[in-house]
């Protein structure tokens, strides 16, 4: 298997392994939230369009959680506003997987899915966290998380198993996205020392929970498993794809352009 | 947090904020009220909990309920959000279901009982009925309807 990504070593920019730690996880729901918004409008069916846009505020509001809690761990007066809208691209340490592009519906549920699958287990462990407020943010997010599973599960078999159209779709999406599902399960010194903490769990330990739900919703759903042969890594280090700065462009603009405004 | 528990009155106060979006139900119907206590300095400390995490309800829920206290004559009171342990629809009480099913709303089953009950209409209560979306017009929501009189209604999900 190939392994692409920045070179190895000690990141750049030094920081808190407990601060970096909680604000990875709350920037992969920041990102994934404003992605999953930019359906509003645009979902295939008044429903959906609703279900999408709620997803995205569950997404949104973990986030909020987290990154008021990175904030508050790091102790220099960063609140959840200005860690959101204050950072640039560099300085986001989201999954790769969060940034990548809509596209079309199936492609958004192939990403969905590979998301939720990870979500469930992850928030499931951290449940037990050493961080009382990681913990209670987690017994919280375990609860949305299995009903989002349940949600994208659901689209990618009808659409797996629909017409050749909806297959092949599907299928693409699933295709395109896998290189991305590597990164899930890499482990790091941020990972290791919270780890050592009793703060937060070992990545890899997620991979079998993760490989039986998306082997049996892919099975149910006549899709192919993707080979293992090449994974994309870098988001947990802040090197992003040419996406993520675009997103941000348009998250960031209002702040940015009128700092400190408010209504 | 080492607060006495408020005196009745200003309990009472804080119990009767509504639900923005369901307005005719109560935080304390809804179960997410935790405590209201007074602090050392005279102030009311009220603990609440989310019920999703993403609900665009919390804020206009901490602005009501500190209005509330205002009018109550208890000015100044903070409103602490906590998680754990995390609300479950399980803490709506007997009165909170009943007043969603007023409403045409059908109240979530008992958690651990979600695959053995079924849903029934809130119209005419019959168990004949189907989910058109998991999400309705909010997230808390599935959209419903009932095969026997025809009524599409909201369900209150089990969380």
């Amino acid at each position: 298997m190939v392994v692409s990504g920045p070179p190895q070593g000690a990141p750049e920019v030094e920081m808190d392994s407990h601060v970096a730690y909680v604000l990875r996880l709350g920037d992969d729901n920041l990102v994934l939230a404003q992605r999953m918004g930019e359906w509003i409008s645009r979902g295939p069916d008044l429903e959906e369009d609703i279900a999408l846009g709620n997803i995205a505020l569950d997404h949104l509001g973990v986030a909020r959680y987290l990154l008021t809690h990175a904030g508050d761990l790091e102790g220099r007066g960063r609140d959840e506003d200005t860690l959101a809208m204050g950072r640039s691209e560099r300085e986001f340490y989201n999954l790769i997987l969060c940034e990548q592009p809509n596209v079309d519906f199936a492609h958004t549920m192939a990403r969905s899915l590979f998301i939720d699958a990870w979500q469930v287990p992850l928030w499931e462990s951290l449940s037990a966290s050493g961080d009382e407020v990681l913990a209670g943010i987690a017994q919280k997010a375990v609860k949305e998380a299995r009903y989002h599973l349940r949600h994208s599960s659901t689209w990618v078999i009808r659409l797996g198993d629909g017409t050749d159209e909806s297959h092949a779709r599907m299928q693409a999406g699933i295709d395109r996205l896998w290189r991305f599902t590597g990164e899930l399960f890499i482990e790091d010194e941020v990972d290791e020392d919270m780890v050592a903490e009793g703060v937060g769990i070992e990545p890899p330990a997620l991979r079998p929970a993760w490989e039986a739900t998306v082997g049996r919703v892919l099975s149910e759903a006549n899709l192919e498993r993707p080979e293992d042969a090449y994974v994309r890594v870098g988001g947990r280090r802040g090197y992003h794809g040419e996406h993520l700065g675009h997103l941000l462009s348009e998250m960031q603009w209002m702040s940015r352009a009128h700092p400190g405004a408010k209504w | 947090m080492s607060g006495v528990e408020a005196p009745p009155d200003i309990r009472r106060a804080v119990a009767a904020v509504e639900d923005p979006e369901l307005p005719f139900i109560t935080i304390e119907d809804l179960g997410i009220l935790r405590t209201v206590e007074l602090e050392e300095d005279g102030r009311v400390l009220v603990t609440v909990t989310p019920t999703y995490s993403g609900c665009p309800a919390t804020e206009v829920i901490r602005d009501s309920i500190i209005a509330a206290l205002e009018m109550a004559g208890a000015p100044g009171a903070r409103v602490r959000t906590v998680f754990s342990p995390a609300w479950s629809t399980d803490d709506i009480t007997p009165a909170g279901r009943h007043k969603l099913e007023q409403a045409g709303i059908a109240p979530p089953r008992d958690v651990s009982q979600v695959l053995d009950l079924p849903i029934l209409c809130p119209r005419c209560r019959d168990a004949a009925t189907h989910i058109v979306s998991e999400f309705g017009s909010t997230a808390c929501k599935a959209l419903m309807v009932c095969d026997t009189c025809g009524e599409p209604f909201d369900h209150f999900k089990e969380l």
